[in-house]
């Protein structure tokens, strides 16, 4: 039987639910589960992998891998697959995993595919498909190499039940390398929410939201419903958030379950980052805004009336 | 010296994406190509580098159709690169193969001082070739790039990483560099630089000669499809209060995602 290896990340409260997406996807294929993990939250992951599944954990607890470094991840990954004899590795579609695999892939001659959004795995087939020219078609995508690698968007995949389980865990020695790469310093993010790429709720703000102060009002809103603050290239370019909130062509693709797009009149390339949305809630002034053809519920008014209120009906029931 | 810039030229945003009768790919009819809309900035940060890098030659690099890309090459030597290059490649490369090119002919070109890209191509959305590239070079990479600043012998680079994190990285001796929105202000192409563009050298490579094997793709797209049309918006009545409580209704009891 094949073996599939999870790439696992982690946050302080355990394994991203993205990475348990795959965990449950590659158990429920009926392949043998192993996962790999680096820096020194890998224990924890592997204990935890263990109850979705995972058989073996291939880790690197040593705290030289808490922080990304290239040529050092890449130089475990390849190890933890070839070890793990995987002929297929899967990843969330995080910003780190996309700098890995295409690196790892060229080391190994395999095939790597990233910002994928369905997969089907049984034990013998894979059938993996991802959206391309912004969102505006999809396609099959065949891989053909020993070594396949999938990276997946998050929120795709329903996460499986806990179970009992352990994984044994193989501990990697960290790679004695001459670096080319040195981390000189990690700024740390003002959010302590997920990632916009991650992110199960967004609320997103544009011009609508009048200034700087307007666009304030979406964070009780965010904040109720835990979601991630995101923007539109109009407002970021303007200087009212910083680059890392803006959804769209130049700024981050999303698909979380809810996105609630205020004052966002929907530029195309707005749309080109959020369409993969699996319920979009448009509010705007303007009946005819062009958001409101991608929404599946559509608020006209002043943002600035409803979103208050909306943040009351959603405390009222959280 | 030699620093280099890979792009890639993609549909433009506004373009219409149809599909060919079998759905076996899309229907490039009427499509209106322009360069990546980030490797405009991996040109732009190449040109203020060469600006300040005596005896430095600005080369930019495709892969692609001879019959279209050859305009996107133009474009980045009227924004200010010197020479640029070629790779003759049918439509459907994939990134392994598109990355041991650009590998190959760099490496017959002369060793690279710099090697700059956008941080994906916006019509597959891979963001793969920088690292592969980097890798076949055997030299650093660092991708999402929002600032750079090279000396003789290393670069300092910063990318804005998940929540907003920032991590500030040097990369030892020549590397790959991929840029983010933010890294600069990419230049327009004055109308005399547009007309000076036309009489630099653009070499032809064929991909052959470069040990490159298109059949040998490791990534192929079939079954094309349109997205599944979306049922019409259901828009709330009412005045904000009713029209809120109405929304946080339907997102728990029809929507189910509150």
């Amino acid at each position: 039987m094949s073996n599939v290896l999870v790439f696992l990340e982690s946050t302080n409260n355990g394994i991203k639910k993205s990475s348990l997406e795959l965990l449950s996807a590659a158990k429920n294929s009926g392949r043998n589960v192993l996962a790999c993990a680096f820096g020194e939250s890998s224990k924890a992951a592997a204990e935890e992998a263990g109850k979705y599944g995972a058989a073996k954990a291939f880790i690197c607890s040593d705290a030289k891998l808490n922080d990304y470094n290239s040529e050092l991840y890449s130089a475990l990954a390849v190890q933890a697959i070839k070890d793990s004899s995987a002929d297929l590795v899967l990843a969330s579609s995080s910003m780190l995993a996309r700098d890995l695999f295409p690196r790892v892939a060229a080391k190994l001659d395999a095939a790597v595919t990233s910002d994928c959004t369905d997969l089907e795995l049984t034990a013998d087939n894979i059938n993996v498909k991802k959206p391309l020219y912004s969102g505006k078609c999809k396609a099959q995508v065949e891989l053909s190499a020993d070594i396949k690698i999938v990276l997946m968007r998050a929120n795709q995949l329903p996460v499986n039940e806990l179970a009992d389980g352990t994984a044994e865990v193989v501990e990697l020695s960290a790679p004695e390398i001459d670096l080319k790469t040195l981390i000189k310093e990690v700024v740390k993010g003002t959010s302590e929410k997920l990632d916009l790429t991650e992110a199960n709720i967004i609320v997103s703000g544009g011009r609508g939201m009048r200034d700087p102060e307007g666009y304030k009002i979406l964070e009780p809103l965010a904040e109720t419903l835990n979601a991630t603050l995101g923007a539109t290239r109009a407002i970021v370019d303007d200087g009212w958030v910083p680059h890392n909130m803006q959804v769209g062509q130049t700024g981050k693709t999303v698909a979380p379950t809810l996105y609630i797009a205020c004052g966002i009149s929907g530029a195309i390339q707005h749309l080109a980052g959020m369409s993969g949305s699996k319920v979009i809630v448009a509010i705007n002034k303007d009946p005819e805004a062009p958001i409101f053809k991608k929404a599946n519920y559509g608020l006209v008014g002043d943002v600035f009336d409803i979103v208050p209120k909306l943040t009351e009906e959603f405390k009222a029931i959280l | 010296m030699n620093i280099y810039v890979c792009i890639k030229q993609v549909p433009d945003t506004e373009t219409k994406i149809k599909l060919n009768a079998d759905q076996s790919n899309i229907d490039t009819a009427g499509i209106k190509w322009v360069m990546n809309p980030y490797d405009e900035f991996a040109v732009e940060e190449a040109i203020q580098l060469k600006s300040k890098t005596e005896g430095a030659t600005l080369k930019v690099v495709t892969v692609g159709p001879k019959s279209r890309v050859t305009d996107a090459l133009r474009t980045a030597l009227a924004m200010g690169a010197d020479e640029a290059l070629l790779i003759d490649a049918p439509e459907s490369i994939d990134t392994f193969n598109t990355a041991k090119a650009l590998a190959a002919a760099i490496k017959q070109e002369g060793e690279p001082f710099q090697v700059f890209t956008g941080k994906q191509a916006i019509d597959d959305n891979a963001a793969s070739v920088s690292q592969m590239l980097a890798e076949f070079l055997d030299i650093p990479h660092a991708t999402v790039i929002s600032k750079f600043e090279k000396s003789s012998d290393s670069a300092v680079v910063e990318r804005e990483v998940e929540g907003g994190r920032k991590e500030v990285i040097v990369l030892k001796g020549p590397s790959v560099v991929a840029a983010n929105k933010g890294l600069n202000k990419p230049r327009y192409a004055s109308l005399p630089n547009i007309m000076k563009a036309k009489k630099k050298p653009v070499k032809e490579i064929d991909l052959a000669s470069l040990g490159v094997n298109v059949d040998q793709a490791k990534l192929k797209f079939t079954h094309f499809e349109l997205p599944a049309e979306k049922p019409p918006v259901k828009m709330l009545e009412g005045e904000a209060d009713q029209q809120a409580k109405e929304l946080v209704r339907l997102l728990r009891e029809e929507a189910k995602v509150i």
